[in-house]
């Protein structure tokens, strides 16, 4: 199939001209975020802003697979986790600058999620989550085991932020945070103009009416696979730059505990929104943040987060407000 | 001490054994599930955890009311599958027609709320639960040691499945859960109370899953992880099997509970891995699954 063929549908589509429409409101919303990262470490500690950051891009890499491409994935830990091991692994061991640590982090979320996002893509619904749920338990005991690679229950701690570039000097907080919030806009960027574009276009379309996708001669599978692959580099990207920051990787990042947060960040926060990931991942770290008093219960709080999201706030924290605003964030 | 490919035997079947009863808890659990995935179209996440209600409510009845591990066997199921009834009623009905997501997501969170109770009353160390006096002890087949409460989880779990199937399959009321299955428009306009068989469904299939928790108990400690771990293999195991088929589900957990043990003789680092490497590999060649139809 040509793809000139395959474009015609999609130019014509008012969802791309109501989109248009809403640019304008869109770049005061990027001018807002701007303004935000640069106030928030004076007024926040910035190490909880940096945590923030990389769940928030974590959370925007998730919903490019769950509110754009339909696909919920239920083991997305398993690329945010390995990219942090091999991020931490490399700084540590074999003493890599940061940004080689965190590009090879990354690149090793893209293999996996190559790997597993062809055997995955070929069931769809439920079937689809469970498989990528397994898949990720599979990288889980590989974790546990391989303890000379993760150092196993302990993981991998120590780990130096070093210097940027070989001149910035990353134990400087404020150093670091400005690395992050580079690091969480360039993923903004990229999001932002996936969902925008003609793939954007098709990604929602196979979302609403697959069959209907296939008819019109998309060869669905494919957007499927990339748009797989790329929200598992991405949520590499946020696992290796989280593990720079706190220095630490451990089987905490892998396991299915992170794989469901990250799910709620994106429920809670709106799914197929721009901006609720952001917002869902800011409840979520400042639950467990604030309510970190309150041990033991906090998965208590979140499972019961989960069930009235689902019955009663679907459309999660931005997608109310959208309905009000009357336009989309 | 004789040997089969270089392995012991008696190390081979104690292994064989043990994977049997893996198995008999992956089909008990696959099983409840398609049963409940076959009427709601939903994926219940919480089977782990209401398995592991299961064990703990035989603990509980042993340890608060000294009901024993016979009575638990019959009273653990009914007061579960009570409280699946609750769940379904409450919180499962009123997302029925909505995308099967939300359906994971809202037992996904129900999951964590069960856990999370039971994690912070009774901790994660395990409570130990004895098996029943009547089948201490065990008996030397020559070849190996069979201790009798594993012999009787083995056969008590066959039973349970076949009689399942059977009910499922070959009886009226199976006839009518399948026809509503398939259309419940229809079967509901014949005067079948089709939200009712629904809901007891859930139960029946919750209740499996705590007969499941009763009978581990005594073989591994209670604790509120339990679920946590087997659920993901059971998924798994789902995946293999396709979820069409009762029979099917039956036959690959014990099927993959066997191939677990054996994996665990020959090459253990694998042990743990060894079913999703399966479900892989089933899935490159066979996307339905063994048993499945066709989406």
């Amino acid at each position: 199939m040509s793809e000139s063929v395959t474009k015609a549908p999609v130019d014509t589509d008012p969802v791309t001209i109501e989109s248009e429409a809403a640019s304008s409101s869109h770049r005061i919303l990027f001018a807002i975020i701007a303004v935000l990262l640069v106030v928030a470490p004076f007024v926040a500690y910035p190490v909880f802003v940096m945590k923030l950051l990389c769940f928030a891009l974590f959370a925007m890499a998730f919903n490019l697979l769950l509110g754009y491409g339909g696909l919920l994935s239920f083991g997305h830990a398993a690329y945010f986790g390995m990219a942090s091991y091999i991020s931490a692994y490399t700084a540590l061991h074999w003493n890599l600058n940061p940004e080689f640590a965190i590009l090879l982090g990354t690149l090793g979320a893209l293999v996996l999620g190559a790997v597993f996002g062809a055997v995955a893509i070929r069931r769809t619904g439920i079937y689809f989550a469970m498989i990528t749920l397994a898949l990720a338990q599979m990288v889980y005991f590989f974790c546990l085991q391989a303890t000379g690679f993760t150092g196993g229950e302990d993981g991998i701690q120590g780990v130096p932020r070093g210097h940027l570039f070989g001149v910035f000097d990353l134990h400087n907080d404020l150093t670091l945070y400005v690395v992050v919030a580079v690091v969480f806009l360039a993923g903004f960027a990229i999001i932002y103009r996936v969902i925008h574009s003609p793939f954007g276009q098709v990604l929602k379309a196979i979302r609403e009416n697959e069959p209907r996708a296939i008819s019109l001669g998309y060869r669905t599978s494919r957007y499927k696979f990339v748009v797989f692959v790329l929200s598992a580099t991405l949520s590499g990207l946020a696992g290796a730059t989280k593990a720079i920051v706190f220095q630490l990787a451990s089987l905490t990042d892998v396991g299915l505990g992170t794989s469901g947060e990250v799910v709620l960040m994106t429920l809670i926060g709106g799914m197929g929104t721009v901006l609720g990931p952001i917002v869902g991942a800011g409840v979520i770290v400042g639950m467990s943040n604030y309510l970190a008093s309150l041990g033991g219960w906090v998965t208590v709080v979140q499972g019961v987060v989960f069930v009235v999201c689902v019955l009663l706030f679907r459309e999660g924290i931005v997608g109310v407000l959208n309905k009000y605003a009357k336009t989309k964030f | 001490m004789t040997t089969i490919f270089g392995v012991p035997t008696a190390a081979l079947f104690g292994q064989l054994l043990l994977g049997l009863i893996n198995g008999s808890f992956y089909a008990i659990l696959s099983l409840g599930l398609a049963v409940i995935f076959g009427m709601l179209n939903i994926i219940n996440f919480a089977h782990g955890a209401l398995y592991m209600m299961g064990a703990f409510a035989a603990w509980m009845a042993l340890t608060y009311l000294g009901l024993n591990y016979w009575w638990a066997l019959i009273v653990a199921p009914l007061v579960v599958g009570a409280i699946g009834i609750l769940i379904e009623r409450t919180l499962i009905a009123p997302i029925a027609k909505l995308d099967h997501l939300y359906g994971l997501l809202l037992t996904f969170g129900l999951a964590l709320i069960i856990q999370g109770i039971f994690r912070n009353y009774y901790g994660s160390s395990g409570l130990p639960y004895a098996a029943p006096p009547q089948l201490s002890g065990g008996q030397n087949l020559g070849f190996m040691f069979l201790p009798y409460y594993r012999g009787w989880v083995v056969v008590a779990s066959l039973i349970v499945c076949l009689a399942t199937w059977y009910m499922i399959e070959k009886t009226k009321l199976g006839a009518y859960l399948r026809a509503a299955t398939e259309n419940p428009t229809l079967v509901q306009a014949f005067g079948v109370n089709v939200p009712l068989l629904i809901t007891l469904t859930y139960g029946f299939g919750v209740a499996l899953a705590a007969f499941a928790g009763v009978l581990a108990a005594p073989i591994y400690s209670v604790n509120p992880n339990m679920g946590v771990d087997l659920i993901i293999v059971v998924f798994a195991v789902v995946v293999i099997g396709g979820m069409g088929s009762i029979m099917g589900s039956i036959v690959t957990g014990f099927g993959l509970g066997v191939v677990e043990g054996l994996t665990k003789v020959f090459y253990p680092e694998a042990s743990s891995t060894v079913i999703f490497i399966i479900m892989v590999i089933v899935l490159l060649v066979k996307p339905t699954g063994l048993f499945g139809r066709a989406a």
